[in-house]
């Protein structure tokens, strides 16, 4: 019998998912430039290197703002900020969903009764009040709490599939063999559980990285976002502000509003292709 | 009725490659007849009921000549099926207590099943208080949603549904095997009514469960590993087996009455193989205790005796 | 050197658990040393979660289940671990009971790092090359090979192996051979009986009876959570008083007799025992689901302090 490792299986079938190309290049192309840019672009963000208000020339390749600074340079320094706060955000909404959704999955009973009950609750608050709330009383606000922040409400989608999925593991009798072997519990879900959610837990985080750089981009565009520094969103926010839409300056909002459709869109086809390539099922013959 | 299946050859399509689950089958239900297909996992006995009735992919129809009541059933043409799917040729599918549609009420199921069938909504309905009252259920489970009947009630309402346009050949695949055994006795014996009181005209009864065969079934057809090996009457398959491999089979069953202190069964060693790229001839060789030397040439499956066919080189062929 | 005595098992269903469904009710029997008992019950009976509290892997709710004379509820951690180097127990689904991502063998290494953490190699691969061949296992046709790589009955093999890395003396196999083909049921049957000549003692639960037949020396019938029936298999099987056991005598396909020639033996064989509840005769209470005319009814406790003996009455 052919011995096939199931590691090679998915590599095969990673590499030949067209989803999964086009998503993984698009996103790459962004990241590759978030880091080299600022090497690229000569300027600050925020300095003053032009009289304002020009279209794309072939000195500032995206134009410059009202205020005379390079859309480029803040279009390159927006995307590392963009792409940190999808990081940080999505990575603690991920493992706060992780420590949730395992626990309440394979303890049942009354710790996942209240933990359902905390994950619907923070579910229903409405962030954005919140959010306001915060925002009358910090003055100064950086990328890192904004991260915290969307963290913090976005864990309980992460909670409830990762409890879907440990539910029905849980049930298996592999893990009432591995209990007959004196195991303990939380060894059980790191060794047993776990491993086997690792897919799973990859697509969570994906989404939970797309969904972060989104929420980012919102908040910073109604102007809750960060008080220092830029992102794609605050580009569009100052844009939208200092009149681009009435002035005609299309070069200022539509490469970050672009941008930010392109990545958080590409990581959802990742997320599909992704799961195809896990999921036998699903793939097409 | 009568059924005439020559050559039938299917296979699955996968990705690595063509599954060879149903190997040249050629056998004859006759008329009123209950035959049983018995064999374990893999042996190709629910690919021959499907193949039957609803041959779609991943399966893939290669050769053979299927006749019901003389005419020829174009089982590799699913639209051409439809005509006779229900009608002439029905099948309970395995699972299939489990499949209806659960925001549906039964009742509504039955009419929506008409009205597709092109059949007239008063007969149907009619004849339906009758088959109901067979299956000893009560008329208002036509008022009821799936989940609120229980496992056996949802069996038996399967067989009246597949039973509705009193088809000349019932298939019956699994369909006792998720039950309890008093429920198992009760819908076993209720497809034999279905016979008994002229609603289907024979049943082929899909099942690895032989002891059922040997309860309600005329005649036992047994398979391995996509072949057919041995067919008779039942109480020649379970009494005086001639083919080794039902000869091993019917010997490795545990039966009331057989104590381990008394007498130690046997099974077979070794596996089925797998059907990918199966040997050549006999697939049963490598386990079999009298393969020999023509046995990598594939035996045909004849008639040894009345109503007796083996597929064995061992055995005797008679010119008649 | 296994007792359970009055054993009950009560889930709480419904939002905030306010109904409960008994799914043991004052169960009780022993399993003698090289004994096999078969639980033998349909489905909803009871038979695995007895399994599984004899496991701990279920708490009781009330009565003892003792070991050796030692009652096991109060087992915890290094005790219970202690308890399972000499109670095991082997599962219906062979496919399942692998974690699909590692390898077989990962479960006798589990069984290494928890219970033998200082064994050296060579001592360590001698024990699992015994174990293996004791089970009647090619050790290099399994060893270093993914679950879906082999087969039911050789999956069923490995975890008795498993098993018998530990020495243990009692195993709960519930329904083990269920789910696997005919021609390998009967070798794993069988060596499950021959394990029984080597000091080991097994809880037999399964729904087929003819298994139970082959296998065991008692046998305890199960219906909805409680013993009906109990005692010596050719005693019960030749004459079965109870109307379930009776039932279940009759209803079984058998591979010798056809139903009707049963069940006139079992004519010729009628008992005058009812063993329905007393009172059935003039109860205006009477449960349409047959209980009340089948079985009698057990003593549970209504309320605190308070303990009544009828079907119709639901535990609160």
């Amino acid at each position: 019998m052919t011995e096939t490792k199931k590691k090679n299986e998915f590599l095969y079938f990673a590499l030949r998912n067209n989803k999964l190309r086009i998503g993984m290049s698009v996103v790459l192309l962004f990241v590759v430039l978030a880091i080299v840019g600022p090497w690229v672009t000569n300027y600050l963000p925020r300095q003053f290197v032009a009289p304002g208000t020009q279209p794309p020339s072939s000195e500032f390749w995206f134009g410059t703002t009202t205020f005379g600074e390079d859309v480029f340079t803040q279009f390159v320094y927006g995307l590392q900020a963009t792409f940190i706060v999808g990081l940080l955000g999505g990575g603690l909404g991920t493992l706060i969903g992780i420590l949730v959704g395992f626990i309440a999955g394979y303890r049942g009973g009354l710790l996942d009764e209240v933990l359902n009950m905390m994950t619907n609750i923070v579910l229903v608050v409405p962030s954005l009040v919140v959010l306001l709330i915060i925002a009358a009383y910090l003055e100064v606000r950086g990328l890192l709490l904004e991260s915290v922040f969307i963290g913090c409400f976005a864990w309980p989608w992460a909670a409830r599939a990762i409890r879907a999925q440990t539910f029905s593991l849980r049930s298996r009798s592999f893990v009432d063999l591995a209990r007959l072997s004196g195991m303990k519990p939380l060894r059980i879900v790191f060794t047993e559980i776990a491993p086997n959610m690792m897919s799973y837990l990859l697509l969570v985080f994906i989404l939970q990285f797309g969904g972060a750089i989104l929420t980012a981009a919102t908040l910073d565009f109604i102007g809750l976002g960060p008080t220092k520094g830029i992102s794609l969103g605050l580009m569009m926010h100052n844009a939208v502000q200092w009149g681009a839409l009435i002035l005609g300056m299309w070069w200022w909002f539509i490469p970050p509003g672009l941008a930010i459709t392109a990545i958080v869109g590409a990581l959802y086809i990742t997320n599909v292709g992704l799961d195809e390539v896990f999921n036998p099922k699903l793939r097409e013959m | 009725m009568s059924l005439r299946v020559e050559n039938l050859t299917v296979t699955y399509r996968t990705l690595r490659g063509d599954v060879r689950a149903l190997e040249r089958a050629t056998f004859g239900v006759g008329d009123g007849e209950i035959m049983g297909i018995a064999g374990e996992s893999g042996c190709g006995k629910t690919t021959l009921g499907t193949s039957l009735t609803l041959l779609k992919p991943p399966m893939r129809f290669v050769e053979g000549r299927v006749t019901l009541d003389g005419e020829e059933l174009p089982i590799w043409d699913t639209e051409a099926m439809n005509a006779s799917r229900f009608r002439k040729v029905s099948i309970i599918p395995q699972y299939a207590m489990n499949a209806m549609n659960p925001t549906r009420k039964i009742g509504k199921m039955i009419s929506e099943l008409l009205r597709a069938k092109k059949a007239d909504q008063k007969t149907g309905l009619r004849e339906l208080r009758r088959r109901l009252e067979l299956v000893e259920l009560a008329e208002n489970v036509l008022t009821m949603y799936p989940f609120e009947l229980s496992g056996g009630m949802k069996q038996r309402m399967v067989m009246v549904l597949s039973t509705l346009l009193n088809p000349s050949l019932l298939i019956a695949d699994e369909i006792t095997s998720a039950l309890d055994v008093s429920t198992q006795k009760a819908v076993a014996e209720m497809l034999v009514g279905f016979r008994d009181h002229k609603i289907v005209k024979s049943i082929i009864v899909i099942t690895h469960d032989i002891s059922i065969l040997y309860q309600i079934a005329d005649s036992i057809l047994i398979m391995y590993a996509g072949q057919l090996a041995e067919k008779a009457a039942t109480d020649v398959i379970i009494g005086a087996p001639r083919h080794p491999y039902t000869k091993l089979l019917i010997s490795s069953l545990p039966k009331v009455g057989v104590k381990y202190s008394e007498q130690r069964l046997a099974g077979i060693p070794g596996s089925p193989p797998l059907l990918l790229d199966p040997p050549q001839g006999c697939r049963f060789r490598e386990r079999c205790p009298v393969a020999f030397d023509r046995c990598p040439e594939v035996p045909p499956f004849v008639e040894v005796e009345k109503g007796h066919f083996i597929a064995c080189w061992k055995e005797p062929v008679t010119h008649a | 050197m296994l007792e359970l005595e009055r054993i009950s098992k009560a889930y709480r269903i419904g939002t905030f658990g306010g109904r409960q469904l008994l799914a043991v009710s004052d169960v009780s029997f022993d399993v003698a040393d090289r004994e096999v008992v078969s639980l033998i019950g349909e489905s909803g009976s009871g038979k695995s979660t007895i399994g599984k509290m004899i496991l701990q892997l279920i708490s009781t709710n009330s009565g003892e289940i003792r070991f050796n004379g030692t009652a096991i509820s109060n087992f915890k951690r290094a005790s219970l671990k202690e308890y399972y180097r000499n109670v095991q127990g082997v599962f219906q689904d062979p496919f399942s009971s692998y974690n699909p991502i590692f390898k077989a063998d990962r479960v006798f290494r589990i069984i290494r790092q928890m219970f033998f953490p200082r064994i050296g190699s060579k001592e360590w691969k001698d024990k699992v090359h015994r174990s293996l061949g004791a089970v009647g296992l090619n050790p290099e046709q399994v060893l270093d090979k993914f679950p879906h790589q082999l087969s039911g009955g050789q999956l069923q093999r490995f975890l008795i192996a498993r098993a018998l890395l530990l020495d243990i003396q009692f195993l709960v196999a519930d329904e083990i051979i269920s789910m696997l083909d005919a021609s390998t049921r009967i070798d794993v049957l069988n060596l499950l009986a021959g394990l029984k000549s080597s000091g080991l003692s097994i809880l037999f639960i399964t729904h087929d009876l003819s298994l139970g037949y082959y296998i065991s020396e008692r046998a305890v019938i199960l219906y909805r959570g409680c013993v009906v029936e109990m005692g010596q298999t050719d005693k019960i099987y030749d004459n079965p008083i109870h109307p379930y056991t009776r039932m279940l005598m009759e209803a079984v396909p058998r591979l010798d007799r056809r139903w009707e020639e049963v069940k006139a033996d079992l004519k010729a064989k009628q008992t005058n025992l009812s063993a329905g509840c007393v009172y059935y005769e003039r109860c205006p209470m009477v449960d349409k689901t047959d209980d009340c005319r089948m079985m009698r009814p057990v003593l549970h406790e209504a309320e605190k302090e308070h303990f009544v003996a009828c079907w119709r009455n639901e535990p609160s």
